[in-house]
């Protein structure tokens, strides 16, 4: 059931605490799920979701309601998502190079997908991507974030976003729908 | 056209979001691999998008830290207006003593002046 934020939104933006309040838990549960899946992981996840919804409520006044508020947070929670990868990669020294090729663990002929597992199957593969094409393909093709605000809350050009998002679509497309003769390539370079 | 530079651009055009080549379109007309390779490509978009509305339940605890950050931030909002009332407050209160100092310095200048000049007449 699709809530009708527009009366809350008007009301935080007057000031209205509790309406922002309840702003956060009627759009926490979507934001965490963005988050987790540009992340990874829930401990991130929920750091992330918590400075998005900080940010949010400090630049409420500058939301001028043109596009959903859902969709406000969608690009600030990316934005906040994408600083957090940048930080904990800087950390760690571990970024992923973008062209970095799919782990091996791809799913043999016998794990095809079915209905039954199709999304555990999706959102393993797209944690096997680097994080860079995941938010891209995340961003676009789940939660259909324009290109441009997908490469404005990256920090990336509009070229470099649609870039990625080809090599993440082609690299989820081979290991989640292979083409015949693909899964064979595979099998044999595993078994070299 | 070969099926390896179709397949490059099979990304690009599956939603439509890219207008595909004339020579890319004839090629895929008559290919049945490209074909086949392009249902695949709008089979991952339809996964992808029923992603969308399969929501995750929120790590315990996520909700409270996000209104505990959010009272935090309201706080330290308040407390810096809180300071800057205050610093208007004594801005003004060093301007009125200032103003109330120089207004009885000129008094007593002006007094002195009819003090010498009563002496003088």
């Amino acid at each position: 059931m699709a809530l009708d934020l527009t009366d809350l939104v008007t009301a935080a933006k007057a000031g209205d605490k509790a309406a922002f309040t309840k702003l956060v838990e009627a759009t926490t549960a979507e934001m965490y799920t963005l988050a987790y899946r540009l992340t990874g992981n829930a401990e991130d996840a929920q750091d992330v979701v918590q400075e998005a919804y900080v940010r949010a409520y400090k630049g409420l006044k500058k939301f001028r309601g043109d596009a959903e508020f859902t969709s406000w947070m969608y690009r600030i929670t990316a934005n906040c998502a994408n600083t957090h990868l940048v930080r904990s990669s800087r950390h760690r020294h571990d970024a992923m190079d973008e062209t970095e090729e799919l782990a091996d663990d791809r799913p043999g002929p016998e794990a095809r997908l079915t209905s039954a597992d199709e999304r555990s199957q999706l959102n393993l593969a797209l944690q096997s991507l680097s994080p860079e094409m995941r938010a891209v393909v995340v961003l676009r093709d789940v939660y259909d974030l324009p290109h441009e605000a997908i490469a404005a809350e990256l920090g990336i050009s509009e070229g470099a976003a649609k870039v990625r998002l080809h090599r993440a679509r082609r690299k989820l497309r081979e290991r989640l729908f292979p083409l015949r003769g693909e899964e064979s390539t595979h099998e044999d370079a595993r078994a070299v | 056209m070969q099926c390896d530079q179709v397949a490059d651009r099979l990304p690009q055009i599956v939603d439509g979001g890219e207008r595909a080549a004339p020579a890319v379109l004839a090629h895929v007309d008559s290919c049945l691999r490209c074909q086949a390779e392009l249902v695949q490509y709008r089979k991952l978009l339809k996964a992808l998008r029923t992603l969308r509305t399969d929501i995750l339940e929120p790590a315990p605890g996520t909700l409270t830290a996000i209104l505990a950050s959010l009272e935090a931030v309201g706080e330290r909002g308040a407390m810096r207006s809180l300071l800057a009332g205050r610093r208007a407050a004594y801005v003004g209160g060093i301007a009125a003593a200032t103003a109330a100092a120089g207004a009885a310095g000129a008094i007593v200048l002006a007094n002195r002046g009819r003090r010498k000049m009563r002496l003088a007449g």
